[in-house]
Order: C-alpha cells, then structure tokens, then sequence
C-alpha cells in the first residue's frame, strides 16, 4: 500500500490506471467505480483527499466521486482492520446459525458491529447476502470465502490469522 | 440428470479454459447465428422459443429485444446482470466461475441480435472469482476472434467491459445497474421510457440475466423444437435452481420446470434439516413463502404467479420446524429496509418501520394491534414504489403474516397496551 495520500500523490498513483479504466466508456463519470476501487486497492481506504483527486483525474465534480463512494457499501471511508471479517447473517446463513455466530464474534473480538478492534488487527461488519447460501454460514475475510463456518472453525481461523500477522510482524521488525 | 445443459461442465475443473469448452460444442452456436441469421430472425427464433429471464421478473426475451428501435441512430447496448444478490441465489456465480465462456458466448449472441457493438458485464463486488474467470475467458475468446473486430468473418464487431459492483442490492435492478455503470448511485428510474428505448447513455439497451444469456449457445446450436420440449410450453428450456436454508443438500441444481415444490425439496433438496418442513420460498426472499400444504404448487412461471408467488430467482429456501417465521419475516424485512436506495417514502420508510415492528415482536415486546399495523404498512408499500424492492419486500411478509399470524400473535404479550395508530398514508 503507499503511503503519499495527497491529491498530487493519489493522482500520480492512479493516473495510468484510471485513464485506462475510463477508455472502456463514452463518459468519464462512468469510470468513477473503478477509480474508487483502484484507490481503495492502493491506499486501504478512500476519503475527501481522493474524491478529490479521482474528481480531478476524470475532471468531473466531486461530489460525483463522494455520491458513490458514500452509496456503495465496499467502499471503505473509514480504514478498515488488516483483516475484515463480513459475516453473512442473511436467511440462509441465519437459520444456520450467523446471527448467534455474529453476536460470539462481537464478544470475542470485543467490537461492535461494524468496528475495530484496539489493535486494528479486525474488523467486523454483519452483511447482507454474498450469494454462497449453500455453504451457510459463509464469512468472507477480506476478498476470500469462508465457507461452511462453525464456532471452532472459527476460533482456528481467529487463531492462524492471529498467528499470520505476529508472524509478518515479527519479520517486518527483523528487516 | 444425465442430459445437464447448463451445469453440463461443472464437475469438470478445466471447464473455463476456452479449448475445454470448444471441445464440448462450445461456440457452435454462434457459429450457426453468425452464418445463417440475420440479427432480426435471431430475435424471431428467441421469440419462438419462449425464452423467458431468468434473473427473477421471468420477462420473455425475446420480446424484450425486439422493443430496441432499428434505426435510432445511436450506439446500442447490451448489459448482463450478473449483480446476483437475491437472498437464497448463487447460481449465476456458479456459471460465471465454472463456465464462464457459456455466458461469453450468449452475450456475443445476444449482442449481434440487438445491434450492439458495446457490451458490459455487471458482476457484484463480492464475487472475486467469478470476475476473474470472466476476465480470464474474455482475453481468451478476444484471442480466438470470437470478440474483437470482425467475429469469426461475419462484420460484427464486439466488445465486452467487466464493470464491478461495489455492494448494493440495488443494482441489480435494470435501471439502477445502468444508473451505476453510468458512474451514479444505483437508484432506479421511473418506466417508461423502457431501456431498450432510453438505456445506458439515454441509448437501446438491453439488459439480460446471467442464466437467460447462458441459454443461448445451447438455443442456437441445438434449435428452438430442442428447448421447446423441455418444461412448460409458456416458459421453456433448461432452468437453474438453488437450495439452501434447511435443507440436507444445498446446492445448485438443473432440473425441469414443472415439478412440485414439495417434490423438489425432497429429490434435491434432500429433505428437512430437522423433522419435517414447515414452509418454503420458492424464488430468492421477494418470492412469497408457501406453507407445507401449498407444497403442491408446480415450479414454473406460470403455476407460481398463479398461486400468488413467482419463480423469481428460483431461490427456493427451506424452512424446517424449527424456523420462528416471525424471525424469518424480520431478517428478511431488515434486508429489504436496508437495500432500500431511499428513492421512494413508501419504501424507505415503511421498511424501517415494519422491521421496527417485527423486531420489537421478536423481543416479546410487541402491542396488540402490530399484525395489524404490519399488514396495512403492507399495503403501504406494495405497488407504491419506482421499482420492484418496496413491492417484493410487503409481499413475502403479506405471506408470512397471511400463513403464520398465528406465530406473530403468539408472541405478543395479552396484556400490553395496544400502540397508539398512526397513519402516514
């Protein structure tokens, strides 16, 4: 992820990439989406600084980059945790069990429903449906499926992703 | 299951790689339409073959493309929504991750029927594979010619954009999915004027479901007496139906349209999770619910509607003994108030409202007079908004409070005092 969040920064981040994005349109508004994701992908999240340079990037008012970044719930305003945990309680996955699975995690984790924990390791949101019904309950962390979920399924995912991070922690310290 | 169409490459991993997929009669069908019809009789053969959507309205496709002008002087637009997000629904993930180029291919074919030379593929966020496949089997088709310039020698021109979505239910609703690719809020728009009048960028459009364009390799190679004799005569051909809830077997599976709800929960579904069924939605969480001694009703577009609820998505969840349907009813109707864009008052507020309701029953701490309330905020609501949200939404919880009052009733403490009435419409 890179670190220059000003508009000057953004903007040479992006620049090819969203040019390339806005070639597949006849109007530049409709490469907005992308631009946001692209945004997201490189910085972990999206804010006033990069609506407004998405906004001069496409030379489209800003308020268009902030009426879809505000709409669509991936949009991530705020910096989410290293790892965020989107635990479908729809349906399918509630009468296997997610709403009592959200509740276990929002105990074990000691966060509310769409936060963070203290050490920003987690981030957990409840979330409507993400179309995997027959593998309910399903959590997605970040862009991966998790399927099949129990409770001790997952304690042990908690655990290695715990684990994974002391471990590239530990190595970042190192180096 | 032997003769599988659709799902006929899924147990095969090598499936998405264009070769595997030629090898199995794959773009054969475009073959056919490039060297023997004009786009105006591949209209005419969907028409005849009473193709209907498979995205949920269950609209006939063919009559849907033959309303894009022939001379409009603009650019037209073909969109496959592949925003899959009806609670209950996985099928179109499954045909976009196992066998993409099915789909490549009836857009290529769609697309040379509507005139289109520009198309965009709608993919919910979430569904990382799929978008990969789909990117994977679109820079292998544009390496085979059939996307690019000059397809196959035929003159046709096409060019096929993946655009993500980013979360929202919304969008998959045809005029909020245009409204999003043009780059706005997924709101959808008053009809008339209809896409394929005043679509993306005010041009013809036309905007088909995943499945329904997956149907036209198979169309066009095997012909239209072939899909014809599959299912019922007003809604024919192959058909994709997914499982979930309590049932044994969740899953997707193809199976002929026509067959018992009850039937199809057993064969499939693999019976109850627990004890026996108390209810079912037969077509993703719009759809409303049946009680078990409407398990009778016939899995087909025409049979569903007349019993009062709808293919749909063909989302068919099961609900065992131990499903509270006051519960049921709440998570569905928080979805809805949720998803709700906040267009329309009726829907953005009678959602919140109703879901406030059901949860404060659920607590045990619901008034004399909430059954009541839910079923005039219902009436509120249905056939009150822009689009299908606000209508699906009163509808399947008209169905749950119609079958299971006895359930909401029961709930409700005999001696609170009844909530004092208020009426905003």
């Amino acid at each position: 992820m890179s670190d220059d969040r000003t508009v000057a920064g953004i903007k040479t981040a992006l620049a090819a990439q969203v040019q390339e994005a806005a070639a597949r349109y006849p109007a530049n508004r409709s490469a907005i989406m992308p631009a946001l994701e692209l945004a997201q992908t490189k910085f972990g999240s999206v804010d006033g600084t990069t609506y407004q340079a998405i906004a001069e990037l496409l030379d489209v008012p800003e308020i268009w980059v902030f009426e879809v970044a505000s709409f669509y719930t991936l949009f991530d305003r705020a910096k989410a945790g290293r790892y965020h945990l989107r635990l479908c309680t729809n349906i399918s996955c509630m009468l296997r069990g997610a709403e009592e699975m959200l509740l276990e995690l929002q105990r074990h984790l000691a966060v509310q429903d769409g936060g963070t924990t203290a050490d920003r390791l987690f981030s957990l949101s409840g979330v409507e449906c993400l179309g995997a019904c027959d593998k309910a309950p399903v959590l997605m962390v970040n862009e991966d499926y998790i399927e099949d979920i129990t409770p001790a399924k997952l304690e042990a995912l908690l655990a290695a992703l715990k684990r994974e991070w002391q471990e590239q922690s530990a190595e970042e310290g190192a180096a | 299951m032997s003769d599988l169409v659709l799902l006929r490459n899924i147990q095969n991993p090598e499936a998405p790689e264009v070769a595997v997929y030629e090898s199995t009669g794959g773009y054969e069908g475009l073959r056919n339409v490039l060297r023997g019809y004009t786009p105006d009789q591949v209209v005419e053969a969907v028409k005849s073959s009473s193709l209907r959507g498979r995205g949920g309205a269950g609209f006939p496709t063919g009559l849907k493309w033959s309303f894009v002008p022939k001379d409009s002087g603009k650019p037209h637009y073909l969109c496959c929504n592949a925003d899959e997000g009806e609670p209950g629904t996985f099928k179109d993930r499954i045909l976009m991750e196992r066998d993409p180029h099915q789909l490549i291919e009836g857009m290529v074919i769609a697309a040379y029927a509507i005139g289109a030379n520009t198309a965009y593929l709608y993919i919910r966020g979430e569904y990382g594979l799929s978008i990969r496949r789909c990117e994977q089997a679109i820079a292998e088709a544009y390496a085979k010619g059939y996307l690019g310039k000059d397809i196959l020698g035929s003159g046709f021109d096409l060019d096929i954009h993946i655009h993500k979505g980013a979360g929202a239910y919304i969008c998959g609703e045809e005029t909020a999915l245009l409204e999003s690719i043009e780059g706005k809020r997924g709101q959808p728009k008053l009809k008339p004027p209809f896409p394929a009048v005043a679509g993306l960028y005010e041009c013809p459009t036309v905007v088909n479901n995943v499945e329904t364009l997956a149907c036209l390799p198979h169309l066009f190679r095997r012909g239209v007496e072939w899909f014809t004799s599959m299912g019922p005569k007003d809604g024919p051909g192959p058909k994709l139906f997914c499982f979930s809830g309590h049932v044994k077997k969740p899953g997707v599976y193809e199976a002929p349209m026509g067959l018992p709800l009850g039937e199809m929960l057993e064969v499939y579904g693999g019976g109850a999770l627990s004890g026996r069924f108390k209810a079912a939605i037969p077509g993703g969480v719009s759809a409303p619910m049946f009680p078990e001694n409407g398990f009778d009703v016939k899995m087909d577009f025409s049979s569903l509607a007349e019993a009062g609820s709808m293919l749909g998505s063909a989302g068919v969840i099961g609900l065992d003994e131990s499903a509270s349907i006051p519960r049921v009813a709440r998570r569905i109707t928080e979805f809805f108030s949720h998803e709700s864009c906040g267009k329309c008052t009726p829907c953005r507020e009678g959602l919140t409202w109703a879901a406030k309701i059901l949860r404060r029953i659920e607590a045990g701490e619901g008034s004399p007079g909430d059954v009541e309330q839910l079923e005039m905020l219902c009436g509120s609501i249905f056939g009150k908004s822009f689009c299908a949200l606000g209508d699906g939404a009163a509808w399947s919880l008209g169905a749950a409070l119609k079958h299971f009052r006895h359930e909401f009733e029961a709930l409700i403490p005999a001696q609170a005092q009844p909530v004092q009435e208020m009426r905003l419409w």
